[in-house]
C-alpha cells in the first residue's frame, strides 16, 4: 500500500443511486490526488449477503484502494454503522497513509455519519461544502484542508479551514459544484488493479442497541435524483396545484421535479421532493422556480444553484432578487409552452 | 420520564444576518429568537411526557415541586419533566423563556465566556457534558433536538451528542413514542430519510431528532407566557460540568472560518415580461436564453 496521504471517499450505499453522488465526491478527491499527490481510497459498508465476500462498488470509480468494511452484526443503514466502518478505514490507514480527509455526501444522512466520525476521531468537520482544497502552510507543514461553502441562505460565502490532521468534509453533490470539468479521470487504475481490502469491526454498543423494526424504500420515480440533477424545475403555490406543467418542463429538459414546502404540504407533490432548508439541498446547473416566492427557507436549499430562472406573476416577488432570468408571467400557461419550445429546439438539433 | 429538549437561540432568519470581522456569525441582535425547528423539538418533547399513561405530574403549573410524598405513596412517585437545555451567551436565555412558555418544566442555560466561538462539535461536547450532569441528578430517558439550527444549518449536533454519550440515536423522526414496562423504557421512532422510511426502536436513554413535517408546534398562550417567568432557569458554567476551557470555544474547535464575504449582487439579470396570451412568444424568448446557456 502506498504511503501517500489518503483521501477516503464514502460510497454511500444507502442511496439507491449512489453512483451519482459518488461521482461528484470522487471528482473532488481526484483533483486533490492530481494537485497534491494524495491517494484516493473508497470506503463501502459491506453487507453480509450470505454468499461470500462483498467486493464493494467495483473498480470503475478509479480508486487506488477500495475498502470494504463489515461492521459485524450491525444494520448497514444506521449512521453508527457507517461511521464505525469509516473509523476502521481511518485507523488502518493511520498505520501507513495517513488518512487526511474523509469525503461524504452532504445529505442529512451523510451529515449524521460525519458528526459521529468527528466525535469519535476528534477530526474537524465541515458540512454543506461546495468545494474542497488543500492550502499549504506557511511553515512548510503538510497543509490543511479548506472547504468553501455558501451560508445564510446563499447571502454569504465562507472559507473554512480544518485544523486537525484528519478533516471530514460533507460535500454538496449537485451538478453546479462540479462545473469545472469534474468527471472521473480516464487514466486512473481500473478495477483489475485497485485492490480490495476487507475490514471487520465490532459495532459500538449504542449502535447495536438500535433495533430496525422495518425499512421500506420511498418511491423515487424515474426522473433524475433531485440532489444530483443537472436541471431542477420546482413548483410552488403559484402552480395552483397542477404540477403537470412542472413535470412536462422537467422532462423536456431531462431534469428533476422539486417542490416548495407549500406544495408538499398541500399534497401536490411527495414530501421527498421538498427543496429547502428542511428538505433536499440542491445545486443544479439550472434551477427553474415556477410560482415560487423565494422564501428564505426555500433559498437555503437552492442558493448554490447555477443559473436561476424564476417565473412569477408578481413583479416584486423576492425570488427575482436571486434570479438570473426573471420572468414575470403566469406559470400555468408559460410552462407547457416552454416545454414545447424546448422540445422543438432539441428535435431541430438532433433532426 | 425525563426529556431534555435541546434548543438554540439564533438570529431571525428573516433579518439581515452577517458575520463579524473574526469570522463568527453576528449574534445578540434584537431579532434573535428560538430556532424555529426547535419548536417541533419542544412539541415532540411535551407530547412524549403528556402521553405517559396513568400518572399525575407532581408539578403545579408554575413548575414548583409539590411534596412528592403527599399525593402519591412512596415508590409511586412520578416526576415527568421536560428540561429545556441551551448552550449560549447570556441573551440565549430568550430561547429558554420561549421553551418554558410552550410548556417545558424547567430550563438549564450553559453559559461561559470560554464557549464563544465553539463549532458544532465543540458545542456538542458541552451539551453532552450537560446532559451527563443532569442525568446524574435526575435520570434522563430522551434527549431530543430539532433537525437543524437555522443559523449554521449543520445538523451535526444530535448525532455528535449521541456518539459522545454513546446513547443510541433515533434521528430525523416524524413520529416518536415511549413505552415503559417493568422498569424498562423503550423509545420507538419513525425515521424518514431521503430514500427510506424506517421504524426504529432502542432502550432509553436515547438521542432523538425530529423533522418539521408532523408535529405542528403549539403556540404559548397567555397563561404559559406568565408561568414561564416564574419557572426556574439554572445557569451552569464549564467548571460545573467539569470541562476545561481549552476543550471548547475556538481552542476546542477543529474548524475555523478563514474568510466570510457577502455574496455579490446579481448585476446582469435578464428580465422578461409577458402578457395574457403571449405565452408562446415568451416561451420562445426564454428558450432562446436557455439555449444560449447550453440548456437546450
Ligand atoms: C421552519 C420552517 C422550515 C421551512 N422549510 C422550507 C423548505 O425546506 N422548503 C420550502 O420551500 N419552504 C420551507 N418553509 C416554508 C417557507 O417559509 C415558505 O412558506 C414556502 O417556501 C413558500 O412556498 P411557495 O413559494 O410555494 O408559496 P408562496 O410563498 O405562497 O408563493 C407563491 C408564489 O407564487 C406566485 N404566483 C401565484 N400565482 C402564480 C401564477 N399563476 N404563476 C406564477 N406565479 C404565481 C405568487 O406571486 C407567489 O410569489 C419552511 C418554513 C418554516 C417555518
Amino acid at each position: 500500500m502506498a504511503a501517500a496521504p489518503a483521501v477516503v471517499v464514502l460510497i454511500d450505499h444507502r442511496d439507491p443511486r449512489w453512483l451519482r453522488s459518488a461521482s461528484a465526491l470522487l471528482a473532488a478527491a481526484h483533483r486533490l490526488a492530481r494537485d497534491h499527490g494524495w491517494d484516493v481510497h473508497t470506503a463501502w459498508v459491506g453487507h453480509d449477503h450470505g454468499h461470500g465476500h462483498d467486493h464493494g462498488p467495483g473498480g470503475e470509480l478509479g480508486a487506488a484502494v477500495q475498502h470494504v468494511v463489515d461492521v459485524e452484526g450491525a444494520d448497514p443503514h444506521l449512521a453508527s454503522t457507517v461511521s464505525a466502518a469509516l473509523e476502521a478505514v481511518v485507523a488502518a490507514l493511520d498505520a501507513t497513509g495517513p488518512a487526511r480527509l474523509v469525503l461524504l455526501p452532504s445529505t442529512f444522512e451523510g451529515r449524521e455519519v460525519a458528526a459521529r466520525l468527528a466525535a469519535a476521531t476528534g477530526a474537524g468537520v465541515v458540512v454543506g461544502a461546495s468545494s474542497v482544497t488543500v492550502e499549504e502552510d506557511d511553515d512548510g507543514g503538510s497543509g490543511h484542508v479548506v472547504a468553501q461553502k455558501s451560508v445564510l441562505a446563499g447571502s454569504w460565502h465562507t472559507r473554512c479551514a480544518v485544523t486537525s490532521e484528519l478533516a471530514i468534509v460533507a460535500l454538496d453533490t449537485g451538478a453546479a459544484g462540479s462545473a469545472d470539468g469534474a468527471s472521473l479521470p480516464q487514466d486512473t487504475p481500473s478495477a483489475a488493479v485497485a485492490p480490495v481490502v476487507h475490514h471487520h469491526r465490532a459495532p459500538r454498543p449504542a449502535g447495536a442497541a438500535v433495533e430496525v423494526l422495518s425499512r421500506s424504500p420511498r418511491p423515487a420515480g424515474d426522473r433524475p435524483a433531485l440532489a444530483e440533477a443537472d436541471v431542477v424545475v420546482v413548483g410552488g403555490r403559484g402552480t395552483g396545484g397542477d404540477f403537470s406543467g412542472v413535470e412536462d418542463l422537467a422532462d423536456a429538459l431531462g431534469g428533476a421535479v422539486g417542490a416548495t414546502r407549500v406544495a408538499t404540504d398541500e399534497g401536490w407533490a411527495p414530501r421527498a421532493l421538498q427543496v429547502g432548508q428542511t428538505g433536499v439541498t440542491i445545486s443544479p446547473r439550472l434551477y427553474v422556480g415556477a410560482g415560487v416566492s423565494g422564501a428564505v427557507h426555500h433559498r437555503g436549499g437552492m442558493a448554490a444553484s447555477g443559473t436561476v430562472v424564476a417565473i412569477n406573476t408578481d413583479p416584486d416577488a423576492p425570488i427575482f432578487e436571486h434570479a438570473d432570468i426573471a420572468v414575470v408571467a403566469d406559470a400555468t400557461t408559460l410552462l407547457p409552452a416552454l416545454a414545447e419550445e424546448v422540445r422543438a429546439r432539441r428535435s431541430r438539433e438532433t433532426g | 420520564m425525563h426529556v431534555i429538549a435541546l434548543v438554540k437561540h439564533v438570529p431571525d432568519i428573516q433579518s439581515a444576518r452577517s458575520f463579524t470581522a473574526s469570522g463568527l456569525l453576528a449574534r445578540g441582535g434584537p431579532d434573535d429568537t428560538l430556532n424555529e425547528l426547535d419548536e417541533d423539538c419542544l412539541e415532540a418533547a411535551l407530547r412524549i411526557v403528556e402521553a405517559v399513561p396513568s400518572t399525575v405530574a407532581d408539578e403545579d403549573d408554575d413548575g414548583s415541586r409539590a411534596d412528592p410524598g403527599a399525593a402519591h405513596p412512596v415508590g409511586h412517585r412520578v416526576d415527568h419533566r421536560v428540561t429545556a437545555l441551551t448552550v449560549g451567551p447570556p441573551a440565549a436565555v430568550g430561547a429558554l423563556r420561549r421553551a418554558l412558555a410552550m410548556g417545558a418544566t424547567s430550563a438549564v442555560h450553559v453559559c461561559d465566556e470560554a464557549i464563544a466561538g465553539s463549532d458544532a462539535i465543540a458545542t456538542a461536547r458541552v451539551i453532552a457534558a450537560a446532559v451527563e450532569h443532569l442525568h446524574a441528578e435526575h435520570p434522563v430517558d430522551v434527549v431530543i433536538a430539532g433537525m437543524a439550527a437555522l443559523d449554521g444549518l449543520t445538523s451535526l449536533v444530535p448525532s455528535a451528542v449521541s456518539a459522545l454519550l454513546d446513547w443510541p440515536q433515533l434521528t430525523l423522526a416524524d413520529r416518536v413514542s415511549v413505552t415503559s414496562q417493568a422498569g424498562r423504557t423503550t423509545v420507538r421512532a419513525r425515521r424518514v430519510t431521503a430514500h427510506h422510511v424506517e421504524e426504529l426502536q432502542a432502550p432509553a436513554p436515547v438521542v432523538v431528532s425530529v423533522t418539521d413535517a408532523t408535529f405542528r408546534p403549539r403556540s404559548p398562550d397567555m397563561r404559559g407566557l406568565l408561568a414561564a417567568r416564574r419557572k426556574p432557569v439554572t445557569v451552569l458554567d464549564l467548571a460545573a460540568l467539569g470541562l476545561e476551557p481549552a476543550s471548547v470555544g475556538r481552542a476546542g474547535s477543529a474548524t475555523r472560518v478563514l474568510e466570510a464575504t457577502p455574496r455579490p449582487e446579481r448585476s446582469d439579470a435578464v428580465r422578461l415580461t409577458g402578457g395574457p396570451g403571449l405565452a408562446p412568444e415568451l416561451a420562445a424568448e426564454l428558450a432562446g436564453h436557455l439555449a444560449q446557456r447550453g440548456f437546450c
